[in-house]
């Protein structure tokens, strides 16, 4: 069985449909890289999966837990996934480690010292042991999207949702955070990534997504479909891509 | 004829004034650790709490702003025995600073609450956070950095406004001086001097305040 499983969704804002049946399996260890056009359902889809969004219909789910159903508790499934966004939303008034430590502590009711140690294990995962007691005010943006990474692996997630991480980065500190996505990827993190960076969902990815429209337009193997795209769209969305 | 000033004649009434003023300054601190209290739970309950109760509190707010201090302490003080609860001054004063402070600080700190970038409380949320949990960890306190300044002067103004509590015979400041001059009808020098203690107290509270902000909300 899928990790996370999407069946059909449907979801409108007003009379806008932005999801018009989406189905995607995802299975574990996968790397799936959404891509698509601004509009084209991407992000709503990634918030969909944990609730941020309320799908209209059809169903999700998410290691056997349904996204919005009645017996599920939501915040036990959001335990499982988490989440990074592209504006960081790291907590202001806390530290790089405060950020890291604060679920842990509060949602996994850790103890300080579990939590203290869990937390600075995922700084360093991430690169950034020495700033743990820097604010985000005081990171590059890389550093903070960093921050955000290890604050939603603390929770030890089994998959991460990352909703364009890279495309409110300076260029010179794209690679870093990237980096870090493609550590994860190699040990085996399930991820699904909305993203604008081509190279990397064709060389990290294990699953390419094409949106168009609200719906899955076209799906595979990232090199196959980037070397061979069946549909038109695709093809002038890798093409504008590249130019 | 040039009046002349008698200072020395306040002198016998120091006692007076020395009560006075610890009275003012435990009052306001009383209240404005109540009132910010009761402001937290306002501004917290009108934006995360349920529609009946963010419409109840809203219609508290409306109230006590648009109504005079002075006479929501009459109520508070005259107008309450009616209704079996009986106060003494000091009670009655506590409890209209109280119920005053709590109205305007829940203005503020909403807006610092309002204030809260959406991504953030989303991060709190998809962390699996309770929507108390995003509040209390993650809302309140870039919340109250936010609203501080105006927090602090709001605090001044309902200490210079505790001066009307006299007029229900609170032994407070502006009451030592309505009591020195009808003695020894000194009232220039009676209420020049409470006038410059007020003032004193309303500096010596913002550079409190201020200290107590930078020291809350440590940035570097």
């Amino acid at each position: 069985m899928p990790l996370v499983s999407i069946v059909d969704v449907r979801k409108s804002f007003g009379s806008n449909e932005v999801l018009k049946g989406v189905s995607l399996p995802v299975e574990r260890g996968d790397v799936v890289a959404i891509v698509g056009r601004s509009g084209s359902g991407k992000s709503t889809l990634l918030r969909c999966i944990n609730g941020l969004e309320s799908h209209d219909s059809g169903t999700i789910t998410v290691d056997g837990l349904e996204v919005g159903g009645a017996a599920t508790d939501m915040r036990v499934l959001r335990r499982q996934v988490g989440m990074i966004f592209q504006q960081f939303n790291l907590f202001p008034h806390l530290t790089a480690l405060g950020n890291v430590m604060l679920a842990p502590r509060i949602v996994l009711k850790m103890g300080e010292r579990e939590a203290r140690d869990i937390a600075l294990d995922m700084l360093a995962k991430v690169g950034l042991a020495d700033k743990r007691d820097n604010y985000p005010s005081q990171l590059s943006g890389g550093q903070q999207q960093r921050v955000a990474i290890a604050r939603a692996l603390a929770m030890r997630p089994m998959a991460l949702l990352c909703d364009e991480i890279t495309s409110a980065l300076d260029p010179e500190l794209i690679n870093e955070v990237l980096r870090v996505v493609e550590t994860l990827a190699s040990e085996g993190m399930t991820l699904m990534l909305v993203t604008h960076e081509m190279r990397f969902a064709r060389d990290v990815g294990t699953k390419l997504v094409f949106m168009h429209q609200g719906r899955v337009h076209e799906e595979g193997p990232p090199k196959a479909l980037f070397a061979a795209p069946q549909t038109l769209e695709l093809q002038q969305f890798i093409g504008a891509s590249r130019a | 004829m040039i009046y002349k000033l008698q200072f020395a004649d306040l002198l016998p009434y120091w006692d007076v004034l020395v009560r006075g003023l610890a009275f003012t300054i435990l009052l306001t601190l009383a209240s404005t650790l109540s009132g910010v209290a009761v402001g937290t739970l306002g501004a917290s309950a009108r934006t995360f709490g349920p529609q009946w109760l963010s419409r109840l509190v809203g219609a508290y707010v409306e109230l006590i702003r648009n109504t005079p201090f002075l006479v929501q302490l009459f109520f508070v003080y005259f107008g309450l025995p009616a209704a079996g609860l009986k106060l003494t001054e000091t009670q009655a004063a506590f409890i209209a600073m109280t119920i005053n402070l709590g109205a305007y600080s829940t203005e503020i700190i909403r807006a610092g609450i309002e204030a809260t970038p959406k991504g953030v409380i989303e991060a709190g949320v998809s962390l699996a956070m309770t929507r108390l949990q995003v509040l209390r960890h993650v809302v309140l306190k870039p919340a109250f950095e936010k609203v501080w300044p105006a927090l602090a002067s709001q605090i001044i103004i309902v200490m210079l406004g505790s001066s009307v509590v006299s007029q229900i015979s609170a032994e407070d400041l502006t009451y030592a001086a309505n009591f020195i001059q009808s003695r020894n009808f000194r009232a220039f020098e009676s209420y020049f001097v409470v006038a410059l203690a007020y003032l004193m107290l309303a500096i010596l509270a913002r550079a409190i305040l201020r200290a107590l902000g930078s020291r809350l909300f440590p940035k570097a």
